[in-house]
């Protein structure tokens, strides 16, 4: 089974590591906008959620991607996009329905999250441990439905 | 061991090859398609044409040999006929294939308004590989091109005409562009965006014919203007491959009649892609949604049931998301509204930032958004999982950019 980043919103306390630590890796440079992660504030900051890609199982960009630009690494189960394939028509950005890929209009491609090849960067900086690396077997949707019912019951 | 057809090489029919292979390994596999190309996706050409990629950048498979490794039998053939009594199709080459399950994904075929001179040369459509050629050896620099139709697969098309530097004219006989995917404000917003990077946009125009002279087009605007052209790209409409069906009882409406399963009103007949009519997620009426994500959805789910694996398919979503000339916009379901249901909008003229949202009851059902690139898949997410919208709902219709922590408060579950 592969491991997963499991996320714990208690924990977060909105210090924003885990958005610098993921733009340094993928691009070089400590800017929240670039990150692929990203810490959502609710009630003026009195609450945070880091939010990024599930990996999951259903795979909606990876099926969507016309040309093959997005592949399963064997290794991590990461759903990773290839740059050099992808021609940035976002139709992955519209088929994810947990809005986790993005265009970049930099780059004129998509991004989304890679687990860093399976040292993922935000879990490794996060100081207080609300994001994590383990192992975990849920599917994205699971994820979300589970939530769903807990928000709702 | 069963002995599955499909019939079209493009994104469903491949997608469905490659499923069959996994849920029925011992299965004989056959995808036939007419075109003389390796399987492509038609929705890359635009960044063919935009010199983003080369042809091979257009195949959806790039693995060698991916075809014949996986052990489907791929060839080039047109299909004439179908006997489903007999199980079996006729090619135009006068040889037949036999089948015990058989899928259509055909797709569609572009059509052209009928008036004098559609059929010159340079007068193009931009649906096939060999259309993109054709494109590519006159859309010069400088060219002077006329691009007729100003819906989805024009707007697309005028994204890729602007990235060869052409000088180019939009008509579109509708009163804004995309009358079809984009309600007046955005219609209207797009257009602006586009004659500020120097296109020219005729709306509410129709072309009467075209002429040559010389070397030039020329095409009679009704009104009396007259234009003239070095190439005119036609994206006016398309419609379904079905003139092999005709006497076999499969029902056919604007598209193949398809049940949940994505058989066809004949049993052991599938249909999939661009020329089924599916259910719609939202409406639970039957749709035909000619895009990418459906091709491959229906492509999938159609297999599994081929091969007896059981899988009812939720319906489509009717989703569209569009870059013209850097200005990325995006529409989802009933964007229109519903009778009964509420809206809201937030509406930026001068940044060219726009966002609508239709709700049914405690449902998004609807949205619209321009020069929205960040999360724009939870409005999906709202849609397809039907996640009650409690007080967010109310928000939303005061701050529509509230739309990313209305999803994660309502699917995440993060304050109770
Ligand atoms: C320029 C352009 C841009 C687009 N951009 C987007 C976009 O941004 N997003 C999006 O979601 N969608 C887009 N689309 C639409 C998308 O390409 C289609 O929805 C998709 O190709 C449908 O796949 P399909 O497999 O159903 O049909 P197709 O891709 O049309 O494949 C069907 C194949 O069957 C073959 N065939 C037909 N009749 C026969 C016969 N009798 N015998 C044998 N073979 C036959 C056809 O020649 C074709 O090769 C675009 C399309 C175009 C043309
Ligand atoms: S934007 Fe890139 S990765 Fe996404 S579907 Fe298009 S080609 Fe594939």
């Amino acid at each position: 089974m592969h491991k997963a980043l499991v996320i714990d919103p208690d924990k977060c306390t909105s210090c924003l590591q885990c958005e610098m630590a993921c733009s340094f890796e993928h691009e070089g440079v400590f800017n929240p906008a670039k990150s692929r992660i990203k810490i959502f504030e609710f009630e003026h900051g009195k609450r945070s959620i880091p939010y990024t890609c599930t990996q999951c199982a259903e795979a909606w960009c990876m099926h969507a991607c016309p040309v093959e630009a997005i592949t399963v690494n064997l290794s991590t189960g990461a759903k990773e996009v290839n740059p050099d394939v992808c021609v940035g028509c976002k139709v992955c950005t519209i088929a994810c329905p947990f809005g986790t890929v993005n265009y970049e209009s930099d780059s004129g491609k998509v991004a989304k999250c890679d687990l860093c090849g399976g040292d993922p960067q935000c879990a490794e900086v996060c100081p207080t441990d609300a994001i994590t690396y383990v192992e975990a077997d849920w599917t994205g949707y699971d994820k979300m439905r589970d939530s769903a019912v807990r928000a709702h019951s | 061991m069963s002995n599955y057809l499909i019939l079209g090489a493009g994104p469903a029919g491949v997608i469905a090859a490659e499923t069959l292979r996994k849920v029925d390994p011992s299965g004989s596999v056959t995808l036939i398609g007419d075109e003389p190309e390796a399987p492509y996706s038609r929705m890359a050409l635009p960044y063919m044409l935009a010199e983003n990629v080369g042809e091979s950048g257009t195949h959806l498979r790039h693995g060698e040999r991916h075809f014949d490794k996986l052990g489907i039998d791929i060839r080039q053939g047109r299909v004439n006929a179908l006997d489903v009594g007999a199980r079996s199709v006729a090619l135009s080459d006068g040889s037949s294939v036999g089948y015990d399950k058989l899928l259509i994904a055909t797709g569609s075929h572009t059509i052209r308004p009928p008036i004098p001179g559609m059929d010159l040369a340079g007068v193009e459509n931009c649906w096939t590989l060999e259309d993109a050629r054709k494109i590519a050896a006159r859309a010069k620099p400088g060219s002077r091109v006329t691009l007729m139709g100003a819906g989805f697969i024009g707007c697309i098309v005028l994204e890729a005409l602007a990235a060869r530097n052409v000088d180019l004219t939009v008509i579109e006989r509708d009163d804004r562009m995309l009358p079809r995917m984009m309600d007046n404000t955005g219609g209207q917003m797009i257009r602006r965006w586009c004659e500020s990077k120097g296109v020219r946009v005729l709306v509410n125009t129709a072309v009467q014919g075209v002429s040559k002279s010389g070397e030039q087009l020329v095409l009679e605007l009704a009104g009396g203007e007259s234009l003239e052209a070095d190439l005119v790209v036609c994206a006016t409409g398309v419609k379904p491959n079905v003139d092999f069906l005709e006497n076999t009882g499969i029902r056919v409406e604007d598209g193949i009649i398809v049940d949940n399963r994505l058989c066809t009103s004949v049993p052991n007949v599938f249909a999939a892609g661009d020329v089924a009519q599916g259910p719609d997620r939202t409406t639970g009426r039957q749709e035909v949604h000619a895009i990418q994500p459906t091709a491959s959805e229906h492509g999938r789910i159609a297999a599994r049931n081929m091969a007896g694996v059981d899988t009812p398919y939720g319906g489509s979503l009717s989703m569209n998301v569009l870059n013209t000339l850097g200005l990325v916009s995006s529409s989802f379901g009933a964007w229109d509204g519903v009778s009964g249901g509420s809206s809201t909008n937030a509406v930026d003229t001068l940044g060219y930032k726009y966002l609508r949202l239709e709700f049914e009851d405690d449902y998004l059902v609807g949205a619209l958004a321009l020069g929205l690139t960040q999360h724009v898949g939870v409005i999906r997410g709202l849609m397809q999982t039907r996640v009650p919208l409690g007080k967010w709902k109310a928000r939303l219709i005061r701050d529509p950019h509230q739309l990313m922590s209305a999803y994660l408060e309502c699917t995440q579950g993060v304050i109770a």
